[in-house]
Formats: C-alpha cells, sequence, structure tokens
C-alpha cells in the first residue's frame, strides 16, 4: 500500500512547516489528489490517521480534494473531462489523447494552532 | 471517506455486470477546489483555537522525485541506460532478464539493482550470469523508490552501459515512484488477463514500452494479443509493443533493438 508511503511524506513536509513556523499541532490536513493519479483516498484517510500518530498532525482532519480528469485529444484537437484512465474522448470516441490533469498529489494547505 | 462531507467511499465503484463503464455512478461525486472554498465551512471544534491557515503547495512525492532528478542527472553524466522494469508477480521479468543479460553479455556493460519484498533469489539468479547485481528488500514496502536507487547505485561503481532496475512485482505502487530511469518498461505475461491495462492503467500510462512475455505458450491458451495491445493504447496511445519469450527467443532481437535505440537516444541527449 503505497498511501502509507505518501502519508510519510505529507508527515515530512508538515514536519518542515513546523520548523519554519513554530506552530504546536495541525488541525487540518488539506491535499489535492486527481482522479486519474494511483492514489486511493479511502487508503490514504486511512493511513493518514495510523501515520500521523506522535506527530504534529495526529488526530488531524484530512479533507481530500479531487482534482478531476483532463486530457488533451489529438483527434478533436480539444481539452475534455475524463473520469478515469482509459475511458474515450467524450466526443469522438476514440483514445489519442494526452493527460492534462488529473495526476496531483499535493499538500495544499494546513490550518495550525 | 471523503474528508470534505463525509459521503464515504466514493472511489469505490461498484459496476453490475453488463452496465459497463457507464456504470460507475458512485464517481460522480466530486469536489473542486471552488466547492471547497465556497460551501464547504470549517467546523470547528473549539472556538477559542482559531486556527492559521498556512499555505503549503507542495508535491508529496516533491522528495522523491528530487532524488529521481538527481539519479537521472547522475545516470546522465555517467553514461548510463536506465530502464525501470515493472509488472505484476510471475508475469516472468527475471526469466526475461536473465535472457537477455545471456544475450548481450560480451556486447555491452550491465548491471542490475533487484527489488523485492524478500529474499536475494532473483539477484542470484542474475549474478549467475556474471552481470553484477544489487538485491533491495523493501521489507514490507510495495515499490522501489529513487533514494533505494541512490543508495544502492553508489555500491555498484558503475557507468557506461544499461542498467536494469527490476522493481517489485505490483501493478500499482511502482507507477507513482519515479526512480531517475529513462523509461518504464511494463512485462505483460500473456498468462494474465488481456484487460490488465485497463484494470491498472497508471503503471501503462507511465510506460514507454510493453514486453508481451511468454508468447510461446500462446498455441496452449485462450488469449487475444490484439486485445491486449488495443487496452494498452486506449490508456498510452504511444505505447511501443514487442512479443518475446524467453523460452525460445522469439522478440529478443527486436527487443535488443529496442534497447540499442534507447541507448543511442539516451546519448545523444545527454
Amino acid at each position: 500500500m503505497h498511501e502509507m508511503a505518501l502519508c510519510l511524506g505529507m508527515i515530512d513536509l508538515i514536519r518542515e512547516q513546523q520548523a519554519s513556523h513554530g506552530f504546536t499541532r495541525v488541525r487540518r490536513v488539506v491535499v489535492e489528489i486527481g482522479a486519474l493519479g494511483h492514489v486511493d483516498p479511502h487508503a490514504l484517510a486511512f493511513a493518514f490517521e495510523a501515520g500521523a500518530r506522535s506527530s504534529p498532525a495526529e488526530d488531524a482532519r484530512l479533507e481530500i480534494l479531487e482534482v478531476p480528469g483532463r486530457a488533451w485529444c489529438m483527434d478533436c484537437s480539444e481539452s475534455v473531462t475524463i473520469a478515469r484512465r482509459g475511458d474515450p474522448c467524450p466526443n469522438c470516441a476514440g483514445y489519442t489523447m494526452i493527460v492534462e490533469q488529473g495526476e496531483e498529489m499535493r499538500l495544499k494547505e494546513l490550518e495550525v494552532v | 471517506m471523503c474528508g470534505v462531507c463525509g459521503c464515504g467511499d466514493h472511489e469505490t465503484r461498484i459496476e453490475e455486470e453488463g452496465a459497463g463503464r457507464a456504470g460507475a455512478s458512485m464517481k460522480e461525486h466530486t469536489h473542486t477546489r471552488e466547492q471547497m472554498t465556497e460551501s464547504a465551512p470549517v467546523v470547528r471544534d473549539d472556538p477559542a483555537e482559531r486556527g492559521t491557515l498556512l499555505k503549503v503547495e507542495q508535491d508529496i512525492l516533491g522528495k522523491n522525485n528530487a532524488i529521481a532528478a538527481h539519479n537521472r542527472a547522475h545516470f546522465r553524466s555517467h553514461g548510463i541506460l536506465a530502464l525501470n522494469l515493472v509488472s505484476s508477480p510471475g508475469a516472468g521479468k527475471t526469466t526475461l532478464l536473465v535472457e537477455t543479460l545471456r544475450r548481450l553479455s560480451g556486447e555491452l556493460t550491465m548491471a542490475v539493482i533487484e527489488g523485492d519484498q524478500e529474499t536475494s533469489a532473483d539477484a542470484d539468479r542474475i549474478r549467475a550470469t556474471g552481470v553484477p547485481a544489487l538485491q533491495v528488500n523493501t521489507g514490507r514496502g510495495c515499490h522501489l523508490d529513487a533514494e533505494m536507487i541512490d543508495t544502492a547505485f553508489r555500491r555498484l561503481h558503475f557507468h557506461d552501459g544499461v542498467l536494469f532496475i527490476e522493481n517489485v512485482g505490483n501493478l500499482v505502487c511502482p507507477a507513482g515512484f519515479d526512480l531517475g530511469e529513462a523509461h518504464k518498461v511494463v512485462i505483460a505475461s500473456v498468462t494474465e488477463g488481456e484487460d490488465k491495462p485497463l484494470k491498472y492503467p497508471n503503471l501503462f500510462a507511465a510506460s514507454s514500452l510493453m514486453l508481451v512475455s511468454k508468447v510461446d505458450l500462446l498455441p496452449h491458451l485462450e488469449f487475444d494479443v490484439d486485445a491486449l495491445i488495443a487496452n494498452a493504447r486506449r490508456v498510452n496511445p504511444g505505447i511501443a509493443v514487442i512479443q518475446v519469450s524467453a523460452r525460445t527467443g522469439e522478440g529478443v532481437e527486436r527487443w535488443v533493438s529496442w534497447l540499442g535505440a534507447a541507448r543511442a537516444m539516451a546519448a545523444a541527449t545527454a
């Protein structure tokens, strides 16, 4: 389960923020996760609960914002929305597309006290 | 569970037989950034303890990606073509690799980094060919990461050749972890399902080449190679495909040609 590795990466980033901003603890963690990426939000939330123990983010609320998938259809010369990889272009039903958005994995903001 | 409204498990997709991909209605529930800031108020458990909002905006895999970039630069400056071999367990990565090393020994300088959760069995098989190999045991980890490759590479003392990195047999996790390789090469065997690229799209989307392995078994199987290739191109229109058999040697020359072209490309753009 690579979501645990991602959570540990998040905790590292949070500790870096703590070192530069000097807060006591984190109440809320906001992350952006792309719909076309390889992260399962449910597994991420589960891993975060375990991974944040004994860290400044222990008991923090994890908010996951899903970034919708967008791809450039080379046949339509147009940017289209796709729900997941392997889905056809909604206009031409073709698959000649380049993913433009939806692979994000960003720690967006923290609410700290 | 969705952390925004507690709507629960919206990533879990339940598709009935015959409903096809259009049946994925649970997926419709999403939150955009705008919805988030406008309509989801922050519930404060203790009003006296009003939090401060810190904008972070950092990639969660930033640390891995930075080490991968360092590895990539290092490989380039040392004349190394690094390939990240990925597949499900049992697709025949090690067997194909051993055959490739045998075929190219004397022509090319090669080294191997083997990733497995446990045992050094695969590195032992590689070393039997005379090619230096390092085994990285990830323990409970399900993938190699850039730092493991950095550490292993320092111990190889290797330059001017091809570095094969055999990842942990897993079609999910290795997709997200850049190791600094020039290309990911995915191996899909004909004893698996033709729909593997659709079930695990991220890894196929991230790979430059798909090796269809164990093709000597095709006469004994009901396996549609064209369907597998069509599925791979649904998630990655530009993926190259070579059909190989480590047992009969079929397709190995084409794979060797691909390696040569990849080496030339890496050298030309170094």
